[in-house]
């Protein structure tokens, strides 16, 4: 059985165009500011989290394939670019055969509206350029074709909890040994139709986008110094297991908490929908962090982001691991532990950040 | 856990189907649908769904759903609330859960493709809130229903079983990687059962896509005919149940056929165009041969993934025929897309359960409308209904995006 490490992490999120300052806006821990998004028919705007345009372009937007691609496209880029990045630079790895798993919930929703919008106007006018962006696949598509050496590829959808889904699957191609590294993308756009979608569900969300990566490998001279310890089974939600029940399953299989260690939860600011999971961890009394509560409500890039923000607190030797509980909203439950390779107890909680890590 | 792994067996256990339930235009169930592919039956006709009255193309093969679906455990509530794709899912899942006879548990993997999902729901979504803002009845419902996770739980709810769902949307070839990600969770020691399809519906949005594209045929759809000139949609579902041998042997359940490989790539070149060479086609028949221990000289039939486009079928056609070497000149190969069109996340599911059909009874789907061969073509068309001795047959699905899967059957005797 091989061990698993992450070998780099990138985040397109409302707080810009990296994992830096992503961490910024964590550590700051005061919500993001939202943005107007009128709606069709509707004098009083939503309310959303939008990513901001990069202060540069991103030089990847030069490539052939990416010169029409929808915004979720440009985050999956980023993201995983950002996730890539070190092991591109290593010689070592330069041959390195890579599989994508991009997870997605809403997906290419501007170009789908664009698309049907212009096909309900006049279908004979309708743009064949937009088509083909409308795709789930289309995100995972042009990132392999960026990337090169990609090997294999799956866009998988579902609610959020199924990026775990994708890291676990990435881990059997890595074991498999069909491919040396794996980009694991949760990702997300947005628009005014996922914003009044998520109204009618969930009056206290506030829709946002972006995207998260994970790079996994098997050999630990990549890594970041930030290992997979688990992935519990899919807790589905069904008629004889509700959510809350769903999200007790995955929390009893996370089993006992080290000392010190992080819960990287989905908690918004939504009371009805977060109960289910503040109660399966109402025993919590470690530190935690919800980067829903900054961010907003990313759907899969949400999720994304809490794995994220938990690997990059073990590389910054900030924690020596971190529990991820993700109870998604109408699929399943489902948790992970990610840990320090070294676990070296001496630098458990030495530097608790503030802002929005709560003790 | 989904992690750590399960260790991997030190030998894959063999992977067999005990289960299989169809849905297209040519009916509802194995038995409809073997007597249409038989022989070549096209199962077009003018759309009624939407208006098509200005797209270029006017016809798909569309599904004639029952007004009641058979009895299940599913509640008025929930069946009101499926739409055409989730009704053909169910369906399908039905008839392969019957044929299979298994006694329903809790953790059952299902994995699914889809393009898809509810698309038509989120289409009424969109509608509504565009035309009547205000009306806010049944948008919550939709916003939900039209998730592919949510048609999916449906399946077990109906069935009366769960487990971990997956949903693979690799565009075209969603059905079959559903069916080759089943494969792998059981050869990994993962699952030692799985439930896995593909289904998609017609839609306005994804039928004018298409006929944007002018992808859409005209006339009639041809798959490596030299006049083709484009695909035709049609929709359908297509579900079966695989397990291990051990498995299926211990419950001395009947056995449909055997899934003895798989392959699957990526193929960068273009959105929606395949390289023109089908390089990636051609390595994805390999590593399905590969993994299957066969050699093309072993493959009795190929179901092509054939949409009847210009660049698909050359393209495709140059790989056949690169990988079957001199096997090619005898190997009969066809599309089923010429009689139920292209079911875009259904389509490499459906397509199996033709393989299945193939290997059971004997005979070679026809294309009866197939005239003059693509000049890439090096291998015969299959066009006319015949009978014959089919004990390895390979499928082959590809999708926008450039994933191809490939799949190998063998015939259980």
């Amino acid at each position: 059985m091989s061990k698993i490490f992450v070998a780099g992490i990138g985040a397109v999120s409302p707080a810009g165009w990296n994992v830096a300052a992503l961490r910024q806006a964590l550590d700051k821990g005061e919500p993001l500011p939202t943005q107007p998004l009128m709606r069709p028919g509707w004098e009083k705007p939503l309310s959303a989290r939008l990513v901001p345009n990069p202060a540069v372009r991103p030089e990847f937007l030069a490539h052939p394939r990416l010169r029409r691609a929808s915004p979720i496209t440009h985050y999956t880029a980023s993201a995983a670019l950002e996730a890539i990045a070190s092991l591109r630079a290593n010689p070592a790895a330069k041959n390195f055969r890579l599989g994508i798993v991009v997870c997605l919930q809403s997906g290419c929703v501007q170009y789908s509206c664009r698309f049907y919008d212009e096909t309900l106007k006049n279908p004979a006018t309708a743009s064949p350029l937009v088509f083909p962006e409308t795709v789930y696949a289309a995100p995972t598509s042009h990132v392999a074709a960026l990337l090169e050496n990609v090997v294999l590829a799956y866009s998988i959808v579902g609610d959020p909890s199924a990026f775990l889904q994708g890291v676990a699957l990435g881990a059997q191609w890595l074991e498999e040994q069909r491919v040396e590294a794996c980009l694991v993308i949760g990702a997300e756009e947005t628009n005014w139709i996922t914003a009044d979608a998520l109204h009618h569900l969930d009056r206290s969300a506030i829709i946002a986008a972006g995207a998260g990566a994970l790079c996994l490998c098997r050999d630990e001279k990549f890594s970041t110094g930030v290992e997979l310890s688990a992935i519990t089974d899919a807790h589905t939600f069904s008629a004889r297991l509700d959510r809350p029940q769903a999200a007790q399953a995955m929390r009893g299989q996370l089993g006992k908490i080290f000392p010190g260690e992080l819960l990287c939860d989905g908690q918004g600011n939504s009371p009805r929908t977060d109960a289910a999971e503040r109660a399966a961890w109402k025993d919590w009394t470690g530190p935690r962090l919800s980067p829903k509560r900054i961010l907003g409500e990313g759907l899969m890039a949400a999720a994304a982001w809490q794995c994220v923000v938990a690997c990059d607190v073990m590389a910054e030797k900030k924690f020596a691991s971190a529990s991820v509980s993700l109870v998604g909203s109408n699929q399943q439950a489902i948790g992970a532990r990610f840990v320090r390779a070294d676990f070296d107890i001496s630098h458990l909680s030495a530097a608790v950040p503030t802002g929005n890590i709560r003790p | 856990m989904l992690f750590p792994l399960t260790p991997l067996p030190d030998t894959p256990p063999r992977v067999v189907i005990t289960g299989a339930g169809i849905v297209t235009a040519l009916g509802l169930g194995w038995k409809l649908n073997a007597a249409g592919f038989r022989v070549g039956r096209r199962a077009f006709r003018p759309v009624e769904l939407f208006d098509v009255s200005r797209q270029r193309a006017k016809i798909a093969a569309q599904v004639d759903l029952p007004k009641t679906l058979p009895p299940s455990h599913l509640s008025q509530r929930q069946l009101g609330r499926l739409d055409r794709a989730g009704k053909m899912l169910v369906l399908a899942a039905q008839e392969a859960w019957q044929q299979a006879g298994w006694e329903a548990a809790d953790n059952l993997p299902l994995v699914l493709g889809t393009t898809a999902g509810g698309m038509t729901l989120g289409e009424a979504y969109y509608r509504q809130a565009l035309r009547q803002p205000a009306r806010q009845r049944q948008q919550a419902t939709r916003a939900i229903y039209y998730q592919p996770p949510v048609q999916a739980r449906l399946v077990f709810d109906a069935l009366g079983f769960s487990g971990p769902i997956t949903i693979i949307s690799n565009a075209c070839a969603s059905g079959g990687n559903a069916l080759g990600h089943a494969w792998d969770l059981i050869r990994t020691g993962q699952a030692e059962r799985v439930v896995a399809g593909g289904y998609d519906a017609l839609g306005e949005m994804v039928f004018s896509g298409f006929d944007s594209l002018q992808a859409l045929s005209p006339t009639v759809c041809r798959p490596f005919d030299a006049a083709r000139d484009g695909l035709a949609l049609g929709e359908g579902a297509a579900v079966v149940n695989l397990e291990t041998l051990e498995s299926a042997r211990r419950r001395g359940a009947e056995i449909l056929g055997e899934l003895i490989g798989y392959g699957t790539s990526i193929d960068g070149h273009h959105l929606t165009q395949p390289h023109p060479q089908g390089s990636t086609t051609l390595s994805v028949m390999k590593q399905a041969c590969a993994t299957a221990g066969v050699t093309p000289g072993e493959i009795d039939y190929l179901n092509a993934h054939g949409t009847g486009t210009a660049l698909n079928d050359s393209s495709e056609a140059l790989a056949i025929s690169e990988w079957a070497g001199q096997r090619a000149a005898t190997l009969p190969v066809s599309s089923t897309k010429a009689s139920i069109g292209h079911l875009l996340g259904g389509a490499g599911a459906v397509e199996a359960v033709v393989c299945l059909m193939a290997l059971r009874e004997q005979w070679l789907p026809p294309e009866i409308e197939f005239e003059t061969p693509d000049p890439a073509c090096k291998f015969p068309i299959v066009h006319q209904p015949q009978d014959a001795r089919v004990n390895v047959v390979l499928s082959n699905s590809f999708g926008f995006g450039g994933v191809n899967a490939t799949l190998i059957f063998r015939r259980w005797a």
